[in-house]
């Protein structure tokens, strides 16, 4: 498999009032071709800030304050915000699906003419053959007699539907990387189930990678080949999903797992939650961000900085003095 | 205070807090400027339910399945169409608003969103507080403040936090507040609507740990607890009912919900819900429905669930199967068990 997109220490401020905060703090990670990438973390932990910024769509007051995106060639960053360079990538070779398929979609016009708007923006297709490829997309996402569905608006389609849209409308341009962020968050289960296999589905036909922004850690075990667990704006954990749920490294990583309640288990099992809030991100101090939720924490984590992210082997990185695989 | 004066008493077995039978709850549908009725919505319909004493009911279900309009019936704060809501022995169902008012003491709630159910310019202490006040339980000032820094602590706040207002508290936090004013009167019967959802994996936990915690600790407080999340449902639910389209498909003790699903709606809904383990995940049967809810307003024939359901057959459209009992306390809704 060749490296598609390669992200090097991204970083994104926001200012604020009350001070600058970092939301995404050197963050780096890798997509290859037909792989899922998940990222994953609790609200506030700067997975959407990163995928935004990827796509230069980091809005006011935030800044992206650094990094690199390297793809095909080029780094994405060096780019102009609306430049043609960037448009061509924005939506045709890198598309994004949105958490809120109601809101992302245009109320008043045909679902149809939104697809079309997204096909003609980067192919040279005339109307009709747009429109065909409209019809063409709404099969291709399953939904039933697409001739008739192009012409109705997004009130008429119900959430799941939307986010079928959503996905053929990233998928419109045939793009080598899909940005998913919580595509499936604001669905019922059984059409998560649907939507999220879909996604699969269409991952292995077409060839496209799919980057996976979700805090559902089933979600992750059942569709995603790597993880890259964030708090506080960086990546804490990465591996594959197997090694990081049989062997979680980082103490956060170990928590999150411990704190959801699992279909499977036993009944009347009793839920390890992480202690605390997560942090505030102004003025965060140099130690490991972590620290004060920490149940393993060493004297190490209260005197040095933040550790940085270290490999424990078979493609396993962990930002961690403690390193719980090790202790046990 | 003798709250059972006036109130029609019902035949309840003592263990029983709430008994709800043949619950239907319709809602007009209006068109047009007219505002001409086009039609109702069933979102409950015909739903009979007990709730014990000190146990944990789970209601859960896609959206549109009528869970929360159920928990809130059984509060009357949606007027059930027909059917009858009895509440620790008394028949609530006609009770007027001043003969309801000392029994809702009794009850209460817990809502989602934990920012819009506070009034965000009170401090948290005077919104824990308001019942307390409402229902006139406290004897002195002093008598007043213990008691709600006696709740502030109960949910795991600081009473020193009193004064702040809810914007100041996190997400976990305010929900904490919710609860400590569901607290205030000394509920026996707390419905709890989607009280995780709006939280932090991290978070559902620690709010989770703490309603069973109280449960145990207070002793005699029943939960109905209303969530689309089967995980959280299973997990803090003594006895789990699952709904569609208005209708109870299955209730059973939450071990054999997972254990022995019997309805088909039941074992898809567990299929679709991915559980956090890629070795557990890789070798599990994989069932998918296909289409959508059916819309309410026009709910097909016999069984509703039969238009997706893999296992149907001819009879189930045109035959509405009735909720019995399979052993056990299991009771299903199905032709086909």
């Amino acid at each position: 498999m060749s490296r598609l997109l390669e992200v090097r220490d991204l970083k994104v401020d926001f200012y604020t009032p009350n001070g600058t905060v970092r939301a995404v703090d050197g963050v780096s990670y890798t997509l290859d071709e037909r792989e899922i990438v998940g990222l994953v973390g609790e609200s506030g932990c700067g997975k959407s800030a990163s995928q935004l910024a990827v796509m230069q769509l980091t809005e006011s007051p935030g800044v992206i304050a650094g990094g690199e995106v390297l793809f095909e060639g080029h780094d994405l960053l060096r780019f102009a915000k609306n430049g043609p360079e960037m448009r061509a990538v924005r939506g045709g070779k890198i598309a994004m699906i949105f958490q809120e398929p109601m809101t992302s979609l245009n109320p008043v016009l045909t679902v149809g003419a939104q697809l079309e708007e997204a096909v003609r923006t980067h192919c040279p297709l005339s109307k009709s053959e747009a429109q065909e490829r409209a019809v063409e997309l709404l099969r291709l996402v399953g939904t039933p007699s697409p001739e008739t569905r192009v012409k109705d608006y997004p009130h008429q389609f119900s959430g799941g539907m939307c986010q079928r849209v959503m996905i053929a409308m990233g998928l419109s341009c045939s793009p080598r990387v899909l940005i998913a962020d919580e595509p499936t968050t604001a669905l019922d289960v059984t059409t998560q189930a649907q939507v999220l296999r879909l996604m699969r589905n269409l991952v292995e036909e077409l060839g496209t990678a799919l980057v996976v922004v979700t805090h559902n850690l089933g979600v992750v075990a059942r569709y995603v080949h790597r993880i890259y667990v964030m708090y506080a704006g960086r990546v804490v954990e990465s591996g594959t999903t197997k090694d990081i749920f049989a062997h979680p490294r980082h103490p956060y990583t170990l928590g999150l797992l411990k704190s959801v309640p699992r279909l499977d288990e036993r009944h009347g099992s009793r839920l390890i939650p992480i202690e605390g809030l997560p942090p505030n991100l102004i003025d965060m101090p140099g130690t490991c961000a972590f620290l004060p939720r920490c149940p393993n924490a060493i004297d190490r984590c209260r005197e040095e900085s933040w550790p940085e992210l270290e490999s424990v082997g078979g493609g396993h990185d962990v930002r961690c003095y403690v390193n719980l695989g090790e202790a046990r | 205070m003798n709250e059972s004066c006036d109130a029609p008493a019902c035949a309840l077995p003592e263990e029983d807090v709430l008994a709800m039978t043949d619950i239907h709850v319709e809602f007009p549908v209006f068109r047009g400027i007219a505002k001409r009725k086009v039609g109702t919505v069933k979102a409950v319909d015909g739903v009979t339910l007990r709730v014990k004493r000190g146990e944990t009911l789970g209601l859960v279900g896609e959206s549109g399945c009528g869970k929360t309009t159920l928990g809130r019936a059984a509060l009357r704060l949606y007027e059930p169409t027909s059917g009858s809501v009895c509440f620790e022995g008394t028949d609530i169902t006609h009770l007027k608003d001043r003969a309801l008012r000392p029994i809702r003491r009794h009850m209460a709630l817990i809502f989602q969103d934990p920012s819009g159910s506070l009034d965000p310019r009170k401090s948290a202490g005077h919104i824990v507080g308001e019942p307390l006040r409402i229902h006139k339980l406290t004897s002195s000032k002093a008598d007043y403040e213990r008691r709600v820094e006696e709740l502030f602590s109960l949910v795991g706040l600081d009473p020193c936090m009193m004064d702040r207002v809810p914007h100041e508290f996190s997400g976990g936090q305010r929900q904490r507040i919710g609860i400590a004013r569901a607290l205030a009167c000394d509920p026996s019967l707390i419905i709890c609507d989607e009280p995780v959802s709006a939280l932090d994996v991290s978070m559902q936990a620690q709010i989770m740990n703490l309603l069973k915690d109280l449960q145990a600790g207070l002793g005699n407080l029943a939960y109905v607890f209303v969530a689309h999340d089967l995980s959280v449902v299973r997990h803090v639910s003594d006895r789990v009912a699952v709904m569609y389209l208005g209708r109870i498909v299955e209730l059973t003790s939450s071990a054999d919900l997972y254990h022995d699903p019997r309805h088909p709606y039941t074992q898809a809904l567990l299929a679709a819900v991915p559980i956090p383990d890629p070795y557990v995940e890789q070798d599990r049967d994989r069932i998918y429905l296909e289409g959508e809810i059916p819309s309410p307003l026009d709910p097909p024939t016999g069984c509703t669930f039969h238009p997706r359901c893999p296992r149907a057959i001819p009879a189930c459209s045109e035959e509405a199967p009735e909720l019995r009992d399979i052993g056990g306390g299991h009771e299903v809704s199905c032709l086909r068990v």
